[in-house]
């Protein structure tokens, strides 16, 4: 193809996204498309899995069968997320396996929220109110991105992530209204995942990079910047309904701006973990890889069964 | 409690969901695949689903007060009833689903007669069990199939857990008293009428994986006295954790 021809391409590409055309996976890209998209998708693929891990940490040890039955039906869900996020993302021509090895070596990223520990009970609701939220607050726009694999997942990804919001929220009600210790242990989840909460929102506007192509193409819809006031915004007054304090003391509301004012970030730590030296990275990675390598046996037996299967089924027909 | 027999009768049943759905969600998060992992959670998910049900039964019929939680979470190791093969670790993945597969068979033959139990309640729930369960059936013994004629490490592996295991599969058929009453009162399943069709079955299926039927003679037994193997004590440290340590608290 003459650069002309290509320019051409890309030209009508534009337009299509601008008139909020999705692209489909047979229609032509822009190699930088492909990349950045099999980038972010994979990355938030990822991040559904290694999610399940702070989460699964209480399975067995859930307060109730019915919070036992909810939290495992949670952490299921978010398999089925990094299902369907992985399906999405090979339809851009990478393989599942290609994608996990870039997991395992640390070549791609997953949210770093979760290479925090979950050490009580309350975590779970804290990571379901919290984590959960934010990440709807990031998704949500992603429901009308360019790419059409993507949009359509995100679909059925955000009604179940609002739904473990919920869930979560709930979890900190009750035990916010429940006994002193059950309150501390609250107050306490909030107090160790509030930062880190905002701090999933990705970096502040000034360090962020990628963000103007992103808009484009409709990956990114507002600076996380904005993305983080919204979720400060609607997460404060939930708090002060169930009665507990965030973890801020420069916590305000500017009538003027119409919206909290907040104190600074501690960007240092948020580096630290993005570079791999958070308090989890290391054991999460571990049970990744160590899943993975455990399972190999099991997925090389299940390939080799079914090809005799094949085999066999051949030699019957003949 | 006047109904002491059928009370026992429902903690007997329910019991081995309870651990079993204990042991597949302790995999969570941690299969070989992403899709052998929902499968796993998706098992102890109906287990713990089954569990809610009959403890809610049993929690009426003990009219003291306590709950499904109580009942599930705030008894001693010697009180508990589970036959050993589900309280049985996850080993590796065959471990676990050659547990599975050896309470699968059971459970859905069990449930297949519980299903004509005169007690409204308790055929209610076979009902809405049987379903799942022929799943889970399914499920463990395509992997078996799977595993036996996979790869020669597979089978090995799969060999290895079925010999292991196959040490629990008689107390299955076992009858304890409560058991017995309850056959005879016509609530209950004669679990002494299940055992040939269940080594039939499980029989044919390790013929169709290429496994080796083991030929041990010598069983263990005690889980349905509450005399359990090291394994469950460890198990219920965790899935009492948060009633032991908060007492007296709703969640
Ligand atoms: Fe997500
Ligand atoms: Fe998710
Ligand atoms: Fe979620």
């Amino acid at each position: 193809m003459s650069e002309e021809q290509i320019r051409s391409l890309e030209r009508q590409f534009d337009e299509r996204i601008a008139r909020d055309e999705k692209i489909e996976p047979k229609d032509w890209m822009p190699e930088k498309y492909r990349k950045t998209h099999i980038r972010q998708m994979s990355q938030h693929a990822h991040s559904e899995i290694v999610g399940m891990l702070p989460e699964g940490n209480w399975i067995s040890r859930a307060p109730s069968l019915r919070r036992k039955v909810a939290l495992l039906a949670k952490v299921q869900d978010e398999a089925g997320h990094g299902l369907y996020l992985y399906s999405a993302t090979e339809t851009l021509g990478i393989s599942r396996e290609e994608m996990y090895e870039q997991l395992h070596t640390g070549k791609a990223k997953y949210s770093s929220i979760f290479n925090y520990p979950t050490i009580s009970w309350a975590d779970m609701g804290a990571v379901g109110w919290l984590v959960d939220g934010a990440a709807i607050i990031n998704q949500v726009p992603l429901c009308n991105t360019s790419y059409g694999p993507y949009a359509r997942a995100m679909i059925r990804v955000c009604k179940e992530e609002s739904f473990h919001q919920r869930q979560g929220f709930e979890i900190m009600m009750k035990l916010a209204n429940g006994s002193p210790e059950q309150k501390d242990m609250a107050q306490d989840a909030l107090n160790r995942w509030w930062w880190p909460s905002l701090m999933m929102l990705g970096p502040t506007d000034a360090e962020s990079i990628h963000t103007e192509q992103s808009m484009k193409w409709k990956l990114k819809r507002k600076s996380n910047d904005d993305l983080r006031q919204q979720f400060i915004d609607q997460t404060v007054p939930q708090a002060e309904l169930i009665g507990l304090t965030i973890p801020d003391p420069d916590l305000k509301w500017n009538e003027e701006r119409q919206s909290y004012d907040f104190g600074e970030i501690n960007w240092d730590e948020f580096w630290q973990v993005v570079k791999g030296h958070g308090p989890m990275n290391k054991h999460r990675m571990k049970a990744r890889v160590g899943a993975w390598e455990e399972g190999a046996w099991v997925r090389d037996a299940a390939m080799a069964h079914a090809e005799k299967k094949q085999e066999r089924k051949q030699k019957e027909a003949v | 409690m006047k109904n002491q027999n059928l009370y026992n009768y429902i903690l007997g049943i329910a019991d081995n969901s309870l651990i079993l759905g204990q042991r597949m969600g302790e995999l969570c998060g941690h299969g070989p695949s992403l899709e052998t992992d929902i499968a796993c959670t998706n098992i102890s998910l109906d287990l713990f689903g089954q569990v809610r049900s009959y403890f809610q039964y049993a929690a009426k019929i003990a009219g003291d007060g306590r709950t499904e939680d109580d009942i599930a979470m705030l008894r001693k190791e010697r009180d508990y009833k589970n036959v050993l093969l589900v309280e049985q670790p996850n080993t590796n993945f065959a471990y676990t689903l050659g547990r599975q597969f050896l309470f699968d068979v059971y459970h859905l033959a069990f449930l297949k007669e519980l299903q004509k139990s005169t007690d409204l309640t308790l055929s209610a729930i076979a009902n809405k069990c049987v379903k799942e369960v022929s799943y889970h059936e399914r499920f463990s013994s395509d992997w078996i199939k799977r595993l036996g004629d996979g790869t020669a490490e597979s089978k090995a592996k799969m060999q290895d857990a079925i010999n292991d295991l196959w040490t629990y599969t008689d107390e299955l058929f076992h009858q304890t008293e409560a058991d017995k009453a309850m056959v005879e009162e016509g609530f209950g399943v004669d679990v002494t009428r299940l055992k040939e069709a269940y080594y039939t079955e499980i029989n044919q299926v390790l013929e169709e994986a290429t496994l080796t039927i083991p030929e041990s003679k010598y069983f263990q037994k005690g889980g349905k006295e509450g005399i359990h193997t090291e394994h469950l004590g460890y198990l219920l440290a965790e899935l009492q954790y948060m009633q032991r340590a908060y007492p007296n608290m709703e969640w």
